[in-house]
């Protein structure tokens, strides 16, 4: 996003002298380069997969690891597409942890001491969640108080409400439908193979629908008359997403099939995505995180915004807490500890800024992918927790580090 | 010409001063003498250069930086900051204070001067009685461990000025200190001008304020377009002189043709009034009646803090001000601005004057804030169609000649210019019926300037009704039809611009209420 302009400055003064082929080629590498710039964060995930990788001798692409990497850290991505919106907008959200073991409590007590249907549970449980988020975005839109103040107090009371709930107590044994949401998985529908069939032709249409949208989005642009990346470069990170694909798709049909939670994650990014591009109410969002004061004289309802930001953030942490109850097969009271830095952390290592204005849902669900390959790699290698949470916040540190130099370099305000 | 007595009687003496920016001549061989023990005005329009000026003599723009010299007390200093000048006793008061709100008396006029005793630690009671003497001597009775916020702007003021005397101030330079202060406030503080001239203190004051030059001043010097254009002494001082000083300037084509085609009335603003948003008290804008009509180019001259930016953003979705009343009618029926995009839907707009701060989304880029304030035309279904985004924003980059690579360059990395352009094409997106245009050429070149009237030309030949808030009076009489001169929050004059002269709307942009 902010090497934008810099590119096309060459081409033109110089355009006249230097041999056209010579010129064409600069020109295509400066786009790459300014590409690869913009991209650092897929590179770091590579990065990161390459090495631990290596470290692991190879057991952290296992199959069953790739399939972990997704069912262990869904609650995490799911938490960070939330997050990352929040911090777009200038705010902060640190309840989300005690939002989800007091969902996931509840959904106890529905789904298993009340014995409601499964499906009810949940709906009733995200349903809590959305009641939790009009509370605190009540306090931070339309009362004014911070969201690091209104949130911090949420933190602390839905941890011990979450407590009460439970009432010194574990509740377990949810009904197999429910917790098919943390470890369940699509597999054997047609019957069974070395290879899942159902997964290939998932990935295989997921794959077509992906090289189909590039094309049309590319050629929309060049109807309009919008610069678009050389052919060739876009053709080969096309291809590389597309084998990227293929080689997950691969291992996750030789373990188990597609695990639940992947499809309720895929269903998310989707839908956010759009959200955040191209309504109103994602543009809205940028906006107000890019210059509240200029969003508001531009008749942007602001406190809206804000309230239903945090409504969202709320579903979205019941959500999280409902996989990772369905995970564990248990409502316990150490349910979500320190959830909310994982996701604050994934979106800050994808990119968002402090000051809000900036982040996309893409880059938060890398930076929790991202999160997510330190955890299984240090977890392979037997690691110790203590030495892991002190790596994860070093690489949160010089991934911001990096940022914020990198916006320095490039002359932002 | 410098003689033994007058070389003694001379405090200060800035010689030649030249201070360019890119671009622009801010100063040009400017030239004041200040005599010792005397209170010396400097006048002039906004932007004539005065704040400049000052800030060559206090050091924010240090030695190197502008030619000329400053002589004070028959020494040509070289100051590298404020702290040099300081050093020296002069002492500069910024309109802004610059005061430390949570802190107490004391302690503000101490800080960074911290009275200490053993070990290197802060004494405190000396503090506190050193500080209860100075404010004695300003005439401030409040006890020096009241925290700041606890008091007005006017004993605010006056902290300054204690602040001032702890350092030893042989020459006090104020900027504009009356701006901000109530009728009574004001006449305290020139009186305190006047008493620490007795006590041998010299004075700088810089200020619009006609009446207050007269009462307080020894000598007036005048600036204009950065040159110095007379000192006059006090018995000489008449308000039209200053006046005819201030403005005779040549008005140069630097304005396009403009025929008129007026039509029906579309704006109608009654007893518009709107009181200070943290103190309720103080009445901003006074009952404002104004009309516009189609086609016509209404302008608002004002002094700094004569409610212009108020009265517009009041009106403009109560994006200001406390206990707001009056009545709005666009095209002869009432409308409702309780908030801004009430005032958006009723046909309003407002480009403001200080487009950094609420104009733009500086890390975003073109496209994106020209749709932000009528994103809805772009999108249905709540989903925004990036392609006519596209089109529509690049299809203003051209017509309104916007010098970007293409429409996703980022608004923070435009020139002035083309930031302003950027904030006229949101809102000519926005189609209003009436824009309101706040200082719509500041801190703009002059190329720009001419592109931007010719933009507001062809939006008032489109049958727009257009309001323009200026504090350059030259803009005002080159692209208005009629203009309403504001002076405290009241309308003190309506002058179609056949009648209009700087001399008669200075006379009433400097009315005063009656007392």
């Amino acid at each position: 996003m902010s090497d934008l302009e810099t590119k096309p400055s060459d081409s033109t003064a110089a355009g006249a002298q230097v041999n056209p082929v010579e010129n064409r080629f600069t020109e295509r590498l400066s786009h790459i380069l300014s590409d690869l710039g913009r991209n650092g964060i897929f590179i770091a995930l590579i990065a990161v997969v390459v090495l631990f990788s290596i470290l692991t001798n190879g057991i952290l692409l296992r199959p069953q690891n790739i399939s972990n990497l997704i069912v262990q850290n869904g609650y995490i991505l799911v938490l960070a597409i939330g997050m990352v919106m929040v911090i777009i907008a200038g705010h902060i959200d640190l309840s989300v942890g005690s939002v989800a073991a007091f969902v996931g409590a509840i959904s106890g007590v529905f789904a298993v001491q009340w014995g409601l249907p499964w499906w009810l549970s949940i709906i009733l449980s995200l349903l809590v969640g959305a009641l939790v988020g009009v509370w605190q975005g009540f306090w931070i839109a339309f009362v004014g108080i911070p969201a690091f103040i209104v949130t911090l107090a949420g933190m602390l009371i839905f941890r011990g409400l979450a407590l009460v709930v439970l009432g010194n107590a574990n509740i377990g044994s949810f009904p197999a439908e429910y917790r098919a949401l943390g470890n369940g998985f699509l597999t054997n529908v047609f019957g069974e193979f070395p290879i899942d069939p159902l997964t290939i032709g998932i990935a295989a249409i997921a794959a077509v629908a992906l090289i189909v949208q590039q094309f049309r989005t590319r050629r929309a642009r060049q109807s309009y008359g919008q610069e678009v990346e050389p052919f060739v470069w876009f053709l080969i990170k096309l291809a590389l997403v597309v084998v990227a694909i293929a080689l997950f798709a691969l291992a996750l049909a030789t373990y188990k099939g597609i695990p639940v939670t992947l499809i309720v994650l895929a269903v998310l990014v989707l839908i956010y995505g759009v959200v955040m591009n191209r309504s109103t109410f994602g543009r809205h969002i940028y906006a107000i995180g890019g210059n509240l004061h200029a969003a508001e004289l531009s008749g942007i309802k602001t406190r809206n915004v804000t309230f239903w930001l945090f409504v969202n953030m709320g579903v979205l942490a019941a959500l999280a807490g409902l996989i990772f109850t369905a995970r564990l097969n248990l409502a316990g009271p150490k349910a979500g500890d320190g959830f909310e830095l994982e996701a604050i952390s994934a979106a800050f290592i994808g990119g968002a800024a402090v000051q809000g204005g900036v982040g996309t849902i893409g880059g938060a669900i890398i930076g929790g992918l991202i999160i997510g390959v330190l955890n299984n790699g240090m977890s392979i290698m037997g690691i110790g927790i203590e030495w892991q949470q002190a790596v994860k916040g070093l690489v949160l540190l010089l991934a911001v580090a990096f940022d914020v130099y990198n916006k320095r370099r490039s002359g932002g305000r | 010409m410098t003689d033994e007595t007058e070389a003694r009687t001379d405090i200060l003496r800035m010689r030649g001063i030249t201070k360019t920016f890119p671009g622009v001549k801010a100063l040009q061989n400017v030239t004041v003498d200040v005599r010792r023990g005397e209170v010396h005005a400097i006048c002039g329009e906004n932007g004539a250069g005065k704040s400049t000026l000052m800030k060559v003599l206090s050091g924010v723009y240090p030695f190197g930086t502008y030619d000329g010299d400053i002589v004070f007390e028959n020494e040509v200093v070289e100051f590298r900051d404020i702290r040099d000048s300081e050093a020296k006793g002069i002492v500069i008061i910024h309109q802004e204070l610059a005061l430390s709100p949570y802190l107490s008396i004391a302690e503000n006029i101490f800080l960074n001067n911290e009275l200490k005793g053993p070990f290197g630690l802060i004494d405190w009671n000396k503090t506190n009685h050193e500080a209860a003497k100075l404010l004695a001597r300003v005439g401030l009775r409040e006890n020096p461990t009241t925290k700041i916020t606890e008091l007005g702007v006017g004993k605010q003021q006056l902290v300054e000025i204690a602040k001032a005397l702890s350092k030893r101030v042989k020459l006090l330079i104020l900027d504009e200190p009356t701006a901000a202060l109530n009728d009574d406030d004001s006449d305290h503080l020139l009186n305190l001008i006047q008493h620490l001239k007795e006590q041998g203190i010299t004075s700088i004051i810089i200020s619009h304020k006609l009446n207050e030059i007269k009462k307080v001043s020894d000598s007036v010097t005048i600036i204009r377009d950065g040159k110095t254009i007379e000192t006059i002494a006090k018995t000489e001082v008449t308000e039209e002189r200053i006046i005819k000083d201030m403005v005779g300037r040549d008005l140069e084509h630097r304005y396009p043709d403009h025929t008129p085609h007026i039509g029906e009335e579309v704006l109608r603003v009654e007893d518009w009034t709107a009181h200070h948003p943290q103190d309720p008290s103080r009445v901003m804008v006074d009952a404002v009646n104004l009309t516009v009509r189609r086609g016509e180019i209404v302008g608002i001259a004002g002094l700094m803090g004569a409610g212009r930016t108020e009265f517009a953003m009041s009106l403009f979705g109560r994006s200001y001000g406390s206990k707001i009343s009056g009545r709005v009618y666009i095209d002869g029926k009432e409308v409702k601005t309780r908030t801004v995009s009430e005032a958006i839907d009723a046909g309003l707009a407002y480009a403001t004057e200080d487009r950094k701060t609420y104009g733009l989304n500086l890390i975003d880029d073109i496209k994106r804030n020209i749709s932000m304030a009528a994103l809805d035309k772009l999108a249905s279904l709540g989903l925004v169609d990036d392609g006519r985004e596209f089109a529509v924003a690049n299809e203003y980059r051209k017509s309104m000649n916007i010098k970007a690579p293409s429409v996703l360059a980022r608004t923070g990395k435009l020139s002035g210019g083309n930031q302003q352009k950027v904030v006229l094409s949101k809102w000519i997106y926005a189609d209003p019926e009436v824009l309101i245009l706040d200082e719509p050429t500041r801190g703009i070149d002059v190329g720009a300037k001419y592109e931007i009237y010719s933009i507001i030309n062809k939006l008032a030949a489109a049958g727009k009704g257009i309001i323009v808030i200026s504090s350059e009076l030259p803009e005002l009489l080159g692209i208005c039809d009629r203009i309403y001169a504001l002076s405290e929050g009241r309308i003190t004059g309506e002058v179609p611009i056949a009648e209009a002269s700087p001399e008669s709307l200075l006379k009433l942009m400097t009315m005063e209420k009656p007392r």
